[in-house]
């Protein structure tokens, strides 16, 4: 789960990290009345889930409470890569002498969680890393010691941060890997962490949660902004599906996710495209099936649907059932290409077979057999 | 030979209560696994499926001689299991629990580096030895003892494999399934390494996915130390950069970890690359026939 750049840093501020004043508007007006409370030069931020937010015309400065009520009826409502903004930060202005990059990610090679820092604060860490990796320094933290003092002071010294601020940098750097740790982030990044004259400020902040996780923090799972999700991906989540939304035209519904991706690549490798990811995991009963198939064809683009199911410990007569009752209540006029193996798989098959769907044994024969449907040279 | 489970596996189940534990415990049984015991904490003195329950990993240890275990714990303790295990003295976990908390695991894997564990998973099918043991959740009728090790991030392609590969009569030694997450207690290279010395075992299939770069330092181990030939199929070609597809740890993050990388390094190590799951046969196939 992402956090929006204002969740995140009242995150981070729990933990000791400092952040500049601002609150969150929804309208101009609220936006001109904050900007009047801060009072001098503010920073208008558009909050939506996606980078880049400043290239688009996010992010503006406003010198009165006048101009910020103007710039944030700007800001709001603008559309960035396909997100509506619907909320503002309104921060107070820092003086920005210097932006350096502080971030906390887990290395899967290592296994470790690895704390990043970096002089090039300000522009997007992998930019850096492609140009410039010589500029990007790490320590991995031991699991049981947490992030250790030295380790703070290796990376300031490493990237130059002027000595009086080294301390300070330190407790940021500790502050962030409590935020990191006990929120149980997968990513907290603080960039840019800038230099003013008063010293070390995190004025943007990005987080990512274990959703795994997040049984252990409900005060941060309130933070989910469910206008900011696809509400197909917000429906497949209460049925326990896990669906990702792609731009083809063939849907798929598979159970187990290595398999719905492999699934997806041989639409592709026989000339058509994946419509979606969707793995309907173990034990298809009729609801869910019902709920994945809703999903799927509530993307227009959708032209054939392709089950492919493994029965395992799924058993293929309980799933076939499951496809036919959800068939019956869903009515779909795209057409359907089943292919049903492993545990009762003639058992399934004679029940498909009074479905109206197209059927295949193979996976080679599903996939191109749902090519050629979502094309419309073949039917049931 | 084969590798990590066989006749002489004795397997204590935790979590043999639950619904889970207990259906998949009658299934080992029925396949012929030598289940020996469960743990269920305050449970202690039932019996599941004629297998004795005990209250705790060391209780039943002593009491059974157990060297393996299987977890069906649910994911918030499911980490606390591991290590339960793994301080009974239990050679092998493996564990079948998805959603763990990445950090629980971090947490579990280093400390498995100081202890003579090897876990498995978690968010895994577990391990099977056809004809002799099965020790997870895969269907066992699919499998017939052979020739072909296979080690796999993914549960269901992994069934599609052995499944086409069986059709084709093309018996499998062990089949591994590591499991999804992004931190597992067992990487490819450790058991390429266990295939490349077991005498069973003469072709090997790997299955990988998007995210990480675990195949990319497979194919590095590959092209230095394995004789035996190996075959890989990388699902996730069309999966979009930044969007986990299903299993926590499929993920192309920072342009990383896409399944075009994976085959160029593995094409290069050697390795043949099927264009599907099912061409993983047929390419077995021809290699033991040329």
């Amino acid at each position: 789960m992402k956090l929006q750049e204002y969740q995140s840093k009242r995150v981070f501020a729990r933990y000791g990290v400092p952040i500049p004043n601002g609150e969150v508007a929804t309208t101009p007006a609220e936006a001109r009345d904050i900007a009047a409370r801060l009072g001098g030069t503010v920073v208008i931020k558009s909050q939506v889930l996606v980078g880049g937010r400043g290239k688009a015309g996010g992010v503006k400065l406003a010198h009165s409470p006048e101009e910020a009520e103007t710039v944030a009826g700007q800001i709001l409502g603008m559309d960035i890569k396909g997100l509506t903004v619907r909320k503002v930060l309104i921060d107070e202005g820092a003086e920005i002498r210097d932006e350096i990059y502080l971030g906390l990610v887990l290395d899967r090679v290592q296994r470790r969680v690895i704390m990043m820092a970096s002089s090039e604060g300000g522009v997007e860490i992998e930019e850096v890393a492609a140009k410039t990796p010589e500029k990007i320094l790490k320590v991995a933290i031991d699991p049981f010691l947490g992030l250790r003092t030295y380790q703070a002071n290796e990376l300031a010294y490493g990237i130059g941060i002027a000595r009086p601020l080294v301390r300070q940098f330190g407790e940021i750097a500790y502050g962030l890997y409590e935020t990191f740790v006990k929120s149980d982030a997968s990513l907290a990044e603080i960039n840019p962490l800038v230099v003013t004259p008063d010293g070390l400020l995190a004025v943007d902040g990005k987080m990512l949660l274990d959703d795994n996780a997040l049984y252990r923090h409900p005060d941060l799972a309130e933070m989910r902004d469910l206008d900011e999700e696809n509400p197909f991906e917000q429906e497949a989540r209460r049925f326990g599906l896990s669906y990702v939304k792609l731009d083809g035209e063939i849907g798929c519904m598979v159970n187990g996710a290595g398999l719905a991706m492999a699934t997806m690549d041989m639409t592709k490798l026989f000339g058509g495209s994946p419509a979606n990811f969707l793995d309907i995991g173990g034990g298809a009963t009729a609801d869910k099936v019902a709920a994945a198939l809703r999903i799927i064809l509530s993307d227009e683009n959708v032209k054939a649907v392709l089950f492919n199911i493994f029965g395992g410990i799924t058993r293929g007569d309980e799933v076939a059932k499951g496809i036919v009752a959800a068939l019956d209540e869903i009515k779909p006029n795209v057409p359907m290409v089943a292919r049903l193996v492993g545990t009762n798989e003639e058992e399934g098959r004679a029940i498909l077979a009074d479905a109206n769907m197209i059927t295949a044994r193979t996976l080679a024969e599903a996939a191109k057999k749902a090519v050629a449907a979502a094309h419309g040279e073949l039917t049931a | 030979m084969s590798i990590l489970v066989n006749k002489e596996t004795k397997l204590l189940v935790q979590g043999i209560t639950g619904r889970e534990g207990h259906f998949h415990t009658k299934q080992m049984i029925a396949y012929g696994t030598d289940v020996v015991g469960g743990v269920t904490p305050g449970k202690g003195g039932q019996w599941v499926e004629g297998v004795p329950v005990f209250d705790t990993v060391k209780e039943a240890v002593q009491a059974t001689g157990a060297n393996t275990s299987i977890i069906y714990v649910p994911a918030r303790f499911a980490a606390d299991a591991i290590l339960e295990a793994a301080n009974a003295g239990v050679e092998l976990v493996v564990c079948i629990t998805e959603g763990i908390p990445i950090l629980d695991m971090v947490n579990v894997r280093y400390y498995l580096d100081h202890i003579n564990t090897r876990l498995i998973g978690p968010n895994c099918p577990g391990v099977i030895t056809p004809g002799e043991a099965k020790v997870g959740i895969m269907p066992g009728h699919i499998h017939i003892p052979g020739n072909v090790g296979i080690v796999s991030r993914s549960g269901t392609l992994t069934y599609e494999v052995v499944y086409a590969l069986t059709n084709k009569g093309l018996g499998q030694s062990t089949a591994v399934g590591i499991g999804g997450d992004p931190i597992i207690g067992t990487k490819f290279i450790e058991i390429l390494e266990m295939f490349e010395a077991d005498p069973q075992t003469e072709q090997i299939v790997m299955i990988g996915e998007i995210g990480g770069s675990d195949e990319e330092m497979a194919a590095e181990y590959i092209a230095q130390h394995m004789s035996k030939p190996v075959t890989s199929f990388i699902a996730g070609q069309t999966a979009p950069p930044g969007k986990r597809m299903g299993h926590a740890g499929a993920i192309i993050s920072g342009g990383h970890g896409t399944a075009a990388e994976k085959i160029a390094v593995l094409k290069e190590a050697g390795v043949a690359i099927a264009h599907h799951p099912e061409e993983i046969a047929e390419i077995i196939a021809a290699k033991i026939s040329s």
